[in-house]
């Protein structure tokens, strides 16, 4: 009833009649297809992820050439083309990146297996829980910059300290992610495994690591960003080499071109291993894949 | 070296006790099976059909109980769902556990057997529901198993598929001659494909019944209708105006 009134007081208000055909919900008469207001956020822009940082770039480039962005707050976006293509003359960008990254890939590497073998034992086993996981949530706690201080006295600032500092950080969410896949395999499974009399270490091989791999890798793609960031972080204290070493020796001496080769460079890094895990991910969970589509 | 009675029986259970402390879900259940002899257990929801077939497949761990328990070694759970695992492919499911080559001849054939041959390296979730009942009954066949536990295993499926799929179990039961116990709650299932039909309420049998019809079982039999109302009135389902033909 409302809805035919409704109707009839749009035909009334004088819109068209193919704006009421929308609006009044029966359609019955023109025949014409209901719709409906759209709630969602519609059809994906062609290359909409890049607008915005195109956006930020554009008024970068636009700020310096309108002389609105003084160049010793934010050199020009050829000012820094130039400085990477100078430190590349010199060698410094490609010496202190190999520093930079061998650095993270030790540590990386180190605290992948220590993380992994902290939760497989944890997941396991109780008596592995109830040692490991109480401490590993305690040091979670702990900002990892907070132990840096401890970590000098105890490694001085070499690169014991730097590397220890990123082992330390990346620990932590291998751990927690691969832990909690262990947990939460299904219970069904373990059934079934018992059902088939299947051996405790096919048990492990077959059911218990290749369902913990979609948490595990989960666990390393937030590690390498943790890794990242805390290379920054040992290597603006008291470092004589890497990114950010040159980053802080560009600000002593003010240079902010340098300072940006440096962002960039970490961005680059940061984008590229992340995309490297997560096409480690598409390999290896080819079975989710098929699920997804 | 065993007791006789397991000599002939698959399952040989006496006084079987199943519960926690505050109910007594298996209450002194006696039971045999013979080799070969395929038994479906009809029982209402909660009255220990389930319980009872954990027990015999030893998955009840948390449970307290007492009573004699033979089953044999070589035993074969069906679940009512799948249960494959998603990150293995069909094959891998199938001969999970099992050792080398012969292991993945054993498992190609069973595939074959259940009609999915070609489907070998198949994720699980390619796979329609009916069709990953198929490969669970092949996990459970390529054993051999002396005594096939079936919970339910057609629950899950659609009306056309199960028919099929009865069709498929008889035919492989027919084949490989495993003792089975099918537990069930669909009574006409129970007819089409069982010797022998208990019923269990409240954790004992109250319904030992031969079913003596040829095979296949014609469910427009008188017989099949007169098996059907008794087992609902069994059950404690009075279909008012329906009287057994």
């Amino acid at each position: 009833m409302a809805t035919v009134w409704d109707a009839a007081e749009v035909k009334s208000t004088g819109r068209s009649s193919r704006q009421s055909a929308h609006v009044a919900l029966p359609a019955t008469k023109t025949g014409a297809p209901r719709v409906r207001r759209r709630l969602g956020p519609g059809p994906a822009i062609p290359f909409g992820l890049q607008i915005g940082p195109a956006l930020l770039v554009l008024l970068w480039v636009g700020g310096s050439a309108l002389g609105l962005i003084d160049p010793r707050i934010l050199s020009a976006p050829w000012t820094v083309v130039e400085a990477f293509g100078r430190l590349i003359e010199q060698g410094r960008l490609q010496d202190n990146f190999v520093t930079s990254a061998s650095r993270a890939l030790i540590g990386l590497s180190i605290g992948l297996v220590i993380g992994t073998l902290l939760a497989v034992i944890a997941g396991l086993s109780r008596i592995g829980e109830a040692l490991i996981d109480g401490p590993i949530q305690i040091k979670r706690a702990i900002p990892t910059l907070a132990l840096i201080p401890l970590l000098i006295l105890w490694f001085g600032i070499g690169e014991g300290m730097k590397v220890t500092t990123i082992v330390l950080a990346v620990i932590i969410p291998i751990y927690i992610h691969t832990h909690n896949a262990l947990r939460s395999i299904d219970s069904r499974y373990v059934e079934l495994a018992e059902t088939l009399r299947m051996s405790q270490k096919d048990f492990i091989l077959q059911v218990v690591l290749p369902g913990a791999l979609p948490g595990f890798l989960l666990g390393l793609r937030f590690a390498v960003t943790l890794c990242w960031v805390s290379l920054v972080v040992v290597e603006q204290i008291n470092a004589t080499s890497g990114l950010g070493y040159m980053i802080d020796l560009a600000r002593t001496y003010g240079q902010t071109d340098v300072i940006l080769v440096g962002l960039v460079v970490y961005v680059l890094l940061g984008l590229v291993s992340d995309g490297l895990v997560r096409l480690l991910e598409r390999r290896v969970l080819t079975w989710r894949r098929t699920l997804a589509n | 070296m065993a007791p006789h009675a397991s000599q002939l029986n698959a399952v040989h259970v006496r006084n079987l006790v199943r519960g926690f402390k505050s109910k007594t879900i298996l209450d002194g259940v006696d039971l045999d099976i013979a080799e070969g002899e395929f038994v479906a257990l009809l029982g209402k929801s909660g009255s220990g059909k389930s319980t009872f077939l954990r027990a015999l497949a030893g998955l009840d761990h948390d449970v307290e109980g007492t009573g004699t328990l033979e089953t044999p070694e070589n035993l074969s759970v069906v679940f009512q769902d799948a249960r494959l695992l998603p990150w293995r492919t069909v094959i891998q499911n199938v001969t999970l556990g099992l050792p080398g080559a012969n292991g993945q001849d054993a498992g190609r054939k069973a595939l074959a057997e259940v009609g999915l041959a070609g489907r070998e390296t198949a994720w699980p979730n390619q796979l329609s529901g009916g069709e990953q009942q198929r490969v669970a009954l092949a996990r459970s066949l390529v054993r051999e198993p002396a005594l096939l536990l079936a919970d339910e295993p057609f629950g899950a499926l659609d009306a056309l598929t199960r028919i099929k799929m009865h069709a498929l179990l008889r035919e492989l039961c027919a084949r490989h001659r495993p003792a089975v116990l099918l537990v069930t709650h669909d009574v006409d299932e129970a007819i089409s494909l069982a010797d022998r039909i208990l019923v269990l309420d409240e954790g004992r049998f109250v319904e030992d019944l031969r079913i003596d019809m040829p095979e296949p079982r014609d469910h427009g039999d008188p017989r099949f209708a007169e098996f059907r109302s008794h087992l609902l009135r069994s059950l404690g389902v009075n279909l008012p105006g329906r009287k057994a033909a």
